[in-house]
């Protein structure tokens, strides 16, 4: 118990002092898994929009395939896009690995499927006729989506949080790919893994917290608009 | 005269399986055509064709005389269309009347007072804050419609508007939308399987049955001459008449059809023109002047015109100043020595008249 006050305790010194340590981690967080769910939600939802709208053959096979990817292990993603990005791999010339972009990479290719999956779900909910009556107004293709989008944009907002929550809080690829180069590369999750593996608990404890807040304030914000739109 | 919207030798599958097939169809300028039919014949999808929504596997879509392939867009700006589901989107009820002009690009300024006059036209100004998701079906059906309206399209589209409103929303609903399509003279084209919203709305009729059109005609004379059997099992083969009304008290309507005057029972008819209808089970032939029924009102006098055999059962066919059908059994065909020529009397109760009303 001793350990756990005594965590808690320097966490809220940290927190309350800023230490400029703990900051940038949490900012290179907060930009490494934003970028990661802005472009997730770029991909996810044009794929969601394709697989909701268009009948293909395969089509059933690609939703479960996305299926699948809603709950792919980060470890895998991260050795995948390592052996990619590795000197010697295909994309090694790219100087990637051990950098940022390639987490904000790996972090796309977790949270991709969940947004994508959860879009598919949105545009399924909305009424089936609703496509041609905006059509019959005079829509074009791009205002028809436009407009879909705008209709399913609750559910859409569960999407944002499950992508960025899986971004946020994974750690197997950031490892992996990043490398938890201090200043460099390390984030909270890669963070908390090394203290907890030198025996400081209490900065482990602190940055668990804090990334817990930054999960919490998200998706306080979130569905506190989410909230305001469906009662409007 | 050029139509306004035509189709030529269209043919939609769905799978393998033929769902429409219409050899002509031309919609005239500033006419109401009203698309008959029972559910699954092939009425919906004949209006996803007329408003540019599904591309048939074959044949061709004029407007104004000009195929419209690769002008959808364009053209479908032109047109508006209101479906059996209102499907208002998650917005006010000022924006969801404003969405097709803001999507033609119109400035907001611009927006502002057509969308106000048509909020106002259909009785809906003070529903212009709430949301579209919050209204009742009449409500929603009217906002519905205004967002039609508002873009002043050359043609107006309708699916089924008024089927899923109860029987007292769906008639003032379409008192009004009579109203407008007469104000406006917009060319519409009007889908459903009631036949008295049909017959209520309709300068001509379509019938269609199993993916074809069986008839196209006058309202009155597909209601009155049904081409075929099928058109006959559907429309049901009865008197039908336009009618001026000349008078409407108490209950008791009494109108001039043709040459003939007929008394009907309608509460609070309030129509200038109507559709007299008979079914001819309803009305009683006779040859002699005494037999006296004081419970009839109406006591034609005319002329057997044609006979034909239905069944058991023959139908006379008699200029009584309009023309009407009567349906008598062999036997009383005989009895009476009714023949083509045979002066007749036809009796039917002011309550056997179904009206239909007509104008506005």
């Amino acid at each position: 118990m001793e350990l756990i006050w005594d965590g808690i305790r320097e966490a809220f010194r940290i927190i309350g002092t800023g230490d400029r340590e703990v900051w940038s981690i949490t900012l290179r967080s907060l930009l490494v898994s934003g970028s990661a769910t802005l472009l997730a939600l770029i991909i996810g939802i044009s794929i969601g929009a394709l697989l909701a709208f268009r009948r293909f053959p395969g089509r059933n096979l690609a939703v479960t395939l996305v299926n699948t990817g809603m709950g792919l292990p980060p470890v895998v993603v991260g050795l995948v896009v390592a052996i990619f990005l590795w000197r010697s791999g295909p994309l090694g010339p790219l100087g990637l690995i051990y950098t940022p972009a390639a987490m904000v990479i790996a972090q796309t290719i977790i949270a991709a499927p969940l947004v994508t999956g959860f879009t598919v779900a949105a545009l399924g909910s909305l009424p089936s006729r609703l496509r041609p009556q905006l059509y019959a107004l005079g829509a074009s293709r791009l205002q028809m989506l436009w407009l879909v989008l705008q209709e399913a944009r609750l559910p859409l907002f569960a999407a944002i949080m499950a992508g960025f929550g899986a971004a946020v809080s994974e750690v197997g690829a950031s490892l992996m790919v990043g490398g938890n180069l201090a200043g460099e590369t390390r984030v909270l999750t890669t963070a908390v893994v090394l203290a907890a593996q030198r025996g400081e608990f209490a900065p482990a404890i602190a940055l668990s917290i804090i990334l817990l807040a930054l999960v919490f304030l998200i998706n306080l914000v979130l569905t506190g608009v989410q909230q305001r739109e469906s009662r409007s | 005269m050029t139509a306004k919207l035509a189709l030529r030798d269209i043919v939609v599958r769905r799978g393998n399986a033929e769902i429409l097939r219409v050899l002509q169809l031309d919609v005239t300028e500033g006419e109401v055509l009203a698309v008959l039919g029972p559910n699954g014949a092939g009425k919906s999808t004949l209006l996803q064709v007329l408003a540019l929504l599904e591309r048939p596997a074959q044949g061709e879509v004029l407007f104004d005389g000009s195929p419209v392939a690769g002008r959808e867009l364009k053209l479908r700006r032109q047109m508006a269309a209101v479906f059996q589901e209102s499907l208002l989107l998650d917005r006010s009820v000022a924006a969801n009347i404003a969405l097709g002009l803001s999507l033609r690009g119109m400035p907001r300024g611009q927006r502002r007072e057509r969308v106000h006059y048509w909020l106002h036209r259909f009785g809906v100004d003070d529903l212009a804050d709430r949301s579209g998701r919050h209204l009742s079906g009449g409500e929603a059906q009217r906002v519905s419609l205004a967002r039609a309206f508002v873009l002043e399209p050359s043609i107006i589209l309708l699916d089924e508007p008024f089927s899923a409103l109860d029987q007292p929303t769906r008639e003032s609903l379409a008192d009004e939308l009579v109203a407008v399509l007469s104000e406006t003279g917009i060319t519409a084209v009007f889908v459903t399987h009631e036949r008295d919203e049909a017959a209520r709305l309709a300068d001509r009729v379509a019938v269609i049955v199993d993916g074809q059109v069986q008839q196209i005609g006058p309202t009155a004379e597909v209601f009155s001459s049904p081409a075929d059997e099928t058109v006959a099992a559907y429309v049901g083969v009865e008197t039908v008449a336009p009618a001026k009304v000349l008078e409407s008290h108490d209950g008791l309507v009494v109108l001039s059809v043709g040459y003939a005057h007929v008394e009907a029972t309608a509460n609070g008819f309030k129509a200038s023109e109507a559709l007299v209808c008979l079914r001819p089970e309803d009305i009683v032939l006779s040859v002699t002047e005494s037999e006296i029924q004081t419970s009839v009102r109406n006591r034609l006098r005319g002329t057997v015109t044609g006979i034909k055999p239905a069944g058991a059962e023959v139908r006379v066919e008699a200029d009584c100043g309009f023309p009407l059908v009567a349906s008598i059994t062999r036997r009383s065909l005989e009895e009476l020595g009714i023949a083509i020529g045979t002066p007749v009397t036809a009796s039917f109760k002011a309550t056997a008249v179904h009206l239909i009303p007509r104008g506005t």
